[in-house]
């Protein structure tokens, strides 16, 4: 922006009456005016546009005149792109690869228009309109006192009318009704969902229920197991659970995944003889704030949330090695049936996921 | 210059060639209409001439503004194809590898908009770029009120409003990242659950009031929707329009400068300048986040999949707004108590509940604790430099170091994995440096304002540094400096004097005990504090002598033929 200053009521202006012209515009006080009634201001500089010759200005107006026309012409190619083009055309471009034609036709076309009547606007106010720098007075926003003294005063005038202050049963009576109307919200609140009832200390597991691979909703065998391999699991009758119950929360909690190691590098677990023959289940829900475990490092056992990274050594305990998680992943014991497929010996021992107040 | 300048002025001023045709016409005889049963003019007359300071960063809250107007936009049409339900479907639309898989409405619908609706996958991108942009915008205005002491009386009001604005931007970004029921926004629920679950006493009750029973269920798909759709916007819209109709009606800070003083306030009408301008803008910040949804790809919910509360992915990382509580609930060490069998989880409820709400409160609050420590209860129209509050900037980039690092450490899987490092080292890193870090950045804030000071102070007595060295026939070398800026000068002397609370006495002159001694004294002791090391500003004798001394080196230097660079006015008394 050019520095160039006039004063609009300077000797420049032949409209406005002749008064010595400012020397420079942020120094000088210019005219004092008085615009519109409310406001008292006082201009005092005009900055001019830095085009301020005609050429110039012409330049500038065509300039602008050319973004509001390839706005107008990107508009309507934002409605022929709609048209022309399927939403699941692709097209291939350098750098952005495969990508979707239409979305990216439709976008450049509505984003160019939009953008250029803002540039259009902005270089236009620029440009072409005359910047007056003005002084306004604030207003104090505190009242002068005699006007607070008024308002208050009205206002006690009003509560003396209304008995307010004399009458003290029914100012009481109003302020106890007012206190307990807003009852009647809170205890529509309740019936946004049942009470609980331990349904977070209990899972669908119980003795004798299979292992179905979470994928395939096949019974596993040990053998579907190896050593160093992690499968997860969930229990048989999730399926019918969850078409029974219209919602997930069965799978939320009872999800599980099986490793295998060999025996001796179990160093401990959570009761004698839950595994078989080196297969251990844990719960997959993490104990901290319940998203699903699924990052298991075969050589060190560990199992690590990709959440919030908890790290739980499952040949010790399940126990927590690192991360925010406060207790151990649940063991679940198992066992094989008369089938010889995989079945949990009896429920969780301890509730699953993360931590609630109750919980003990 | 003096024909088109005067051709300039006549459509400001008057003489104005009036508009002709039917559609002015037109617009005439509606404004006469409406102005004859409401009596529009006086209103107009008075805010068309309304004065607006001009700073670039008084932009920020215009970008905050206009990106929640797109929001706004955009949302109304994803409410048209948008089914808020978590009953399950066959898919069948056109993403192949979704094809024959049993997923949400909510889901299936959201894939709609992106595969089959035309135009869809645009808006709702442009949707969630601009929230983005929203929340950065809402930032980086606040943090430019908090540095300029904006929020000083009579604003303070206006601030609490802008730090619920924020609170309830932050919830919107939430229950909208989590309707598309894809993978990801599952576990971003799934995490939020648990933290509320958390909570001693109500926690089990919230969980399940919230959700119907228990995670997931199928309650929570509609009842964000209507939260994220109606609720949250209304309240926004509601404390938006009060936020600006008190930046109207208080009048706009200013920046400290010539002419511009604490009673007035120096800048541009509002017609046809900053109309212009903020109309322009508005179409600006449009066409940008579509230009950004045209070429870059936002939460592509089509490779998530749907939400299966047994599934996650790895590299998980939220929407940037929730990144410092992420970070937060990354780093908290595992801290569990069991008190009468009953459960206190700290590791989840310190990192997510009690910290943010600290921080929040504080926040909230900081106008009413600064006045409280420095016990400055006056109006201030102007704006202060960052350097002239050297405790009030040591603490914003204390706090804003603090966060960051909460922030980093939410992508510490990014982060261990992009420099090859140990997670739980990078981890036990950020634990330390949030601790560290902090202090360290208000030292050194608050050392670099000082510094800043004493500059300002050198220029108004010496003026600037020209680098040049003379050497005068008796031998001396004197470097000649050169008068600042009547400008400069302006803003300079805008610093203000430093007044610390007087220590109460004791007891009075009769032997009586100061009531409330105690804060009293904490207050001045805080207040002491505050102030400690503050640069004293430049008095007006100083100024004079500064200015005589100034004036005999250019004239020395006159005398030798060296030319002052900078300007030839001397600098003159201002203010």
């Amino acid at each position: 922006m050019s520095k160039t200053k006039f004063d609009p009521y300077g000797e420049d202006n032949p409209a406005n009456p002749k008064k010595p012209a400012s020397s420079s515009g942020s120094t000088s006080s210019g005219a004092a005016q008085t615009h519109g009634g409310s406001y008292e201001e006082e201009i005092i500089a005009v900055e001019a546009p830095q085009e301020i010759d005609a050429k110039a200005a012409k330049r500038a107006e065509r300039q602008v005149a050319t973004m509001f026309m390839v706005s107008v012409v990107c508009t309507l190619g934002f409605v022929v792109a709609y048209f022309a083009l399927p939403a699941t055309a692709t097209i291939e471009l350098p750098l952005i690869g495969i990508t979707n034609a239409s979305n990216l036709s439709l976008g450049l076309a509505l984003g160019l228009s939009t953008l250029l009547i803002g540039l259009g606007a902005i270089q236009w106010a620029r440009k072409l309109m005359p910047h007056v720098e003005v002084i306004q007075q604030r207003h104090l926003l505190k009242p002068p006192d005699s006007l607070r003294k008024a308002a208050l005063a009205q206002f006690s005038q009003g509560a003396a009318d209304s008995g307010l202050g004399q009458r003290r049963l029914l100012r009481r009576t109003l302020l106890a009704s007012l206190l307990v109307f807003p009852l009647p919200l809170i205890v529509l609140a309740r019936g946004c969902g049942p009470a609980p009832k331990g349904e977070l200390n209990e899972t669908m597991w119980t003795g004798g229920l299979r292992f179905l691979a979470d994928i395939t909703y096949q019974p596993l065998k040990p053998s579907d197991v190896p050593i160093g391999g992690v499968v997860s699991a969930v229990p048989e009758g999730l399926l019918e659970v969850q078409k029974a119950q219209h919602n997930l929360n069965e799978r939320a909690k009872s999800a599980v995944i099986l490793i295998r190691m060999r025996p001796d590098q179990i160093r401990s677990q959570q009761g004698e003889g839950w595994d078989y023959q080196g297969i251990l289940a844990f719960s997959k829900i993490c104990t901290h704030v319940g998203c699903p475990i699924a990052l298991y490092e075969q050589r060190t056992h560990h199992l690590l949330c990709p959440c919030h990274q908890s790290t739980f050594d499952l040949a010790d305990d399940g126990k927590v090695i690192y991360g925010p998680a406060a207790r151990r992943l649940p063991q679940l014991p198992i066992t094989v049936d008369a089938e010889g497929y995989l079945v949990a010996r009896e429920g969780f021992q301890e509730p699953v996921g993360p931590s609630f107040w109750e919980r003990s | 210059m003096s024909n088109t300048s005067a051709a300039m002025n006549t459509s400001t001023h008057g003489n104005q060639p009036k508009l002709s045709g039917p559609l002015a016409k037109a617009s005439a005889a509606t404004y006469e209409y409406l102005d004859d049963r409401t009596g529009l003019s006086a209103g107009l007359r008075r805010n068309l001439r309304k004065v607006f300071p001009d700073h670039w960063s008084f932009m920020l809250g215009e970008i905050a503004l206009w990106s929640f107007v797109v929001v706004l936009l955009t949302g109304v049409f994803l409410t048209f194809f948008y089914v808020p339900s978590a009953t399950e479907v066959v898919y069948n639309g056109s993403y192949v590898p979704l094809k024959g898989v049993m997923i949400s409405e909510a889901y299936a619908s959201t894939l709609n908009i992106s595969f089959d609706v035309r135009g869809g996958l645009l808006i709702r991108q442009i949707h969630h770029w601009a929230a983005l942009l929203f929340v950065v915008a809402i930032v980086v205005h606040l943090l430019r009120v908090f540095f300029t002491g904006a929020f000083r009386r009579p604003r303070e009001l206006n601030w609490v409003i802008g730090v619920g604005i924020l609170t309830l931007a932050l919830l919107a970004g939430f229950t909208g990242y989590s309707l598309p029921d894809d993978l990801l926004s599952g576990t971003g629920l799934r995490i939020a659950g648990g933290i509320l679950q958390s909570i001693p006493v109500v926690g089990t009750w919230g969980v399940f009031l919230l959700f119907d029973g228990e995670f997931p269920g199928t309650a929570w798909i509609p009842r964000f929707f209507v939260a994220h759709v109606l609720l949250v916007p209304g309240l926004l819209l509601a404390l938006i329009t009060a936020h600006l109709l008190l930046v109207f009606y208080q009048k706009h800070t200013q920046y400290p400068g010539p002419k511009r003083t604490n009673e007035n306030v120096v800048g541009y009408p509002l017609m046809p300048v900053y109309m212009a301008k903020a109309g322009g803008f508005f179409f600006i910040v449009f066409g940008i986040t579509t230009l950004m949804s045209a070429l870059v790809t936002i939460n592509p919910i089509w490779l998530y999949g749907p939400y299966m509360p047994d599934q996650v992915t790895s590299g998980a990382q939220p929407d940037w707004y929730i990144g410092w509580l992420e970070g937060a609930l990354r780093m908290m060490p595992p801290i569990e108590w069991t008190i009468f069998g009953y459960t206190i989880s700290w590791n989840i409820l310190v990192p997510s509940v009690i910290m943010p709400g600290i921080v929040m409160t504080l926040l909230a609050l900081y106008p009413f604790i600064e006045a409280w420590v420095t016990g400055d209860k006056r109006e201030h129209n102007i704006l202060q430099r960052p350097r002239n509050a050297p405790t009030r900037t040591g603490l914003g980039v204390m706090a804003l170091t603090f966060y960051v690092i909460l922030w980093a450490n939410g992508g510490n899987d990014i982060i261990a994995l992009a420099f090859n490092w140990s997670i739980n080292s990078v981890t036990t890193l950020m634990r330390v440096l949030l601790f560290v870090l902090p202090p360290i950045a208000f030292v050194i804030t608050k050392r670099i304002c000082l510094g800043l000071q004493r500059r300002d102070r050198d220029k108004l007595l010496h003026g600037i540094e020209t680098g040049r060295i003379l050497r005068l026939p008796s031998g001396e070398f004197v470097e000649v400096h050169a008068p600042v800026d009547p400008d400069e000068v302006a803003v300079l002397l805008s610093k203000e004097e430093v007044l610390p609370l007087p220590m109460p006495p004791k007891r009075d002159a009769n032997g009586v005990r100061t009531p409330g001694y105690a804060i009293k004294a904490l207050r001045a002791r805080m207040s002491n504090w505050w102030y400690r090391d503050d640069v004293p500003v430049v008095t007006l004798n100083e100024l004079e002598s500064g200015h005589h001394h100034a004036q005999e080196q250019v004239e020395i230097a006159g005398t030798y033929g060296v030319e002052p660079t900078v300007s030839e006015e001397v600098t003159a008394g201002h203010r």
